[in-house]
């Protein structure tokens, strides 16, 4: 069990994703919101104790895009700065489906990786904080959001440093939605084949798609069954129960790669989403009243930290 | 002219030994791309991936991102057409040092539409970072790994196997956006690439004996190529130009050499031999390069075209004409 006290931490920084992301979405009309209320507990939890990652030295400010990588780009660089400077013990993160972006910008925020005027950046014009982040965005070092590429990407990089004896794992956070793409399988197929252990993935089972609910668009029970029987250490857990997911990283899984099932509710705490028939891959606020709502809730939740 | 086997095979395994970063994958075509020696010398640098080419690209730049330069083998269509949003996207945009050695270009297999990259020219120009090298001979295969990881960036390589003939000098290694100049004249001048270019030069062996002034130029890098590298040498040409590839008249080299001549204020006819915007089907090489005219004879015809005569060469006159290993003009060289 993880100790009282970062639970604790991790239940603000939990609070304080959901309190960004809806301060966001007010202000803008807009946002990916759900996303936040699905997976504040499991981003507060990967960086709040399971991932081994080196700290930043002040919280950074983001640079300005310094154009796409190039043999002649000498500006260029990757977002990872933001989660510490690569050493041979610590971990690598990626976020696959990046329409996330913005719940993982505000996370950095609440760990103290990222100035929280930061998030003012998002999606400007000329700016790194882009809406779906690319490997120059904070926080992320590999080009994910065409989804089911970020776990291939992974496993290349977890294979090279098994070559070269480096201890450091790579963790990912995926959708469930992108286990409806073949690549996916793939991929479970070559961990599988090469005992590869060095991999942990924590799955938002949130059961949305862009176009809704997957049960309507493509269903894919029993995941649970069908990772286990492609070779992964699979653990489900209460995708909001902060001590659960952090045990869940413990789990023994010697030549496996670790699938960890988040079972999460894409209107946690923002109960307002219950209202708009299931379609919450993007939510936009149409009109005062709604606004109203959102702003009751907000006040509920109570202000950010930090 | 000799003819050489196992080149790549060969080449790979020595190449291995000097550079330890390199790590190979393949997807089921391990024997058919000529990466059984280096697996069977360097085990562990050998990452079979099974027939599953998406993940293999994605995987491959992360192994590019970790240090390593990842040469990927598997036949061409199965890189750019199964795995092109992988390739643009875990490969491309990072700028990411992963080869990527496309094999059976153009006709060079009996497989059919599956298995024949026509288009791969096209579609890989059109990336951008991506560089598109296109081998013709031994001493281009012997020498495209060095120039390949030379280049800093990812790299698509249409590679040939099995039997090759050696037309360039193992002297004379294949370089970046080097055309290499076999002749030069002023009726005529060819740009060919790929296995074409060992047909134009029996064609224009024998227009020379019948008094025809031909140049010829072999291109091997598609991307980045510079036309005015050898302005002098197509200009020249009073009568037109011809490329010849190996390869759709869409996107290739004849669309290069026809968007740069107009960048360039040169007004040549241009004639574009290679597929006509059509597939192909499973037959012999041979039989396919008649059929969709990227042989000599074909090479011939359009020459006689171009100049308004007929020189009555055949198909035996051709067969008969011996080609030895050439030796680039040195004034291309100095370019």
């Amino acid at each position: 069990m993880p100790s009282a006290a970062l639970l604790e931490r991790n239940r603000i920084v939990a609070r304080g994703i959901r309190v960004r992301v809806l301060e966001h979405t007010l202000k803008n009309s807009g946002g990916y919101l759900s996303q936040a209320c699905s997976s504040a507990e499991i981003l507060a939890t990967l960086y709040g104790g399971v991932m081994n990652l080196a700290p930043v030295p002040k919280p950074l400010t983001p640079r300005p895009f310094a154009g796409v990588p190039s043999a002649g780009n000498t500006n260029y660089r990757l977002g990872n700065e933001f989660n510490g400077p690569h050493q041979r013990v610590s971990d690598r993160f990626i976020l696959s489906p990046t329409h996330y972006s913005l719940i993982l910008y505000a996370a950095l925020i609440e760990t103290g990786r990222m100035d929280p005027d930061g998030l003012a950046e998002f999606n400007r014009d000329g700016s790194s904080v882009e809406m779906i982040g690319a490997e120059h965005s904070p926080g992320m070092e590999v080009m994910t959001g065409s989804l089911g590429q970020g776990l291939s990407q992974g496993i290349g990089m977890a294979f090279g440093r098994r070559l070269k004896q480096e201890p450091g794992k790579t963790w990912l956070l995926m959708s469930d939605g992108e286990f409806q793409i073949g690549m996916v399988w793939e991929a479970f197929q070559f961990m599988s084949h090469y005992g590869m252990d060095g991999i942990g993935v924590y799955v938002d089972v949130n059961r949305q798609q862009c176009d809704g609910a997957m049960s309507s668009v493509m269903g894919l029970a029993p995941l649970a069954d069908k990772l286990a029987s492609f070779g992964a250490e699979v653990v489900s857990v209460d995708g909001h129960d902060l001590a659960a997911l952090h045990d869940a990283a413990l789990t023994p899984h010697a030549g496996k790669p670790l699938v960890v099932l988040c079972e999460t509710d894409p209107c946690r705490e923002v109960p307002e989403l219950r209202n708009l028939g299931g379609k919450l891959h993007y939510v936009r606020i149409k009109n005062e009243v709604e606004r109203g709502r959102y702003e009751a809730i907000l006040a509920t939740l109570g202000q950010a930290v930090g | 002219m000799e003819i050489h086997s196992q080149v790549h095979a060969r080449n790979l395994k020595k190449f291995g030994e000097y550079r330890p970063e390199v790590v190979v994958l393949t997807a089921d075509l391990s024997e058919s791309c000529e990466t059984g020696y280096f697996r069977d010398t360097y085990r562990d640098r050998f990452i079979t991936c099974g027939v599953s080419e998406q993940n293999m690209m994605s995987i491959a730049g992360g192994l590019a991102r970790e240090g390593f330069i990842p040469f990927v083998h598997t036949f061409g269509v199965f890189i750019y057409r199964r795995a092109l949003d992988q390739i643009a996207m875990s490969i491309a945009y990072p700028n990411l040092p992963v080869k990527m050695f496309g094999f059976l270009p153009g006709i060079m297999t009996p497989g059919g539409a599956t298995h024949q990259a026509i288009e791969d020219v096209a579609v890989m120009r059109a990336l951008p970072n991506m560089t598109v090298l296109d081998v013709g001979d031994v001493t281009e295969v012997e020498s495209v790994l060095d120039l390949a990881v030379s280049i800093d960036g990812p790299v698509y390589v249409r590679m040939l196997r099995g039997e090759i003939p050696r037309l360039f000098p193992a002297t004379e290694p294949m370089r970046l956006d080097t055309p290499r100049v076999l002749a030069t004249g002023t009726d005529v001048v060819v740009l060919s690439s790929s296995i074409c270019t060992e047909e134009a030069l029996r064609a224009t062996a024998a227009l020379r004996a019948k008094g025809v002034s031909v140049g010829h130029v072999h291109v091997s890098t598609l991307k980045p190529f510079t036309l005015a590298k050898v302005a002098d040498v197509v200009g020249a040409a009073k009568h037109g130009i011809i490329t010849m590839e190996n390869h759709t008249v869409i996107g290739g080299l004849g669309t290069i050499v026809a968007e740069q001549l107009v960048e360039l204020g040169l007004r040549q006819r241009l004639v574009k031999l290679g597929l006509q915007d059509t597939f192909a089907h499973g037959a012999s090489r041979r039989y396919l390069a008649r059929e969709y005219r990227i042989d000599a004879i074909a090479l011939v015809e359009e020459v006689e075209t171009l100049l308004g005569t007929r020189f009555g060469i055949t198909e035996a006159d051709l067969a008969e004409v011996r080609i030895e290993a050439i030796h680039s003009s040195a004034k291309a060289e100095a370019l």
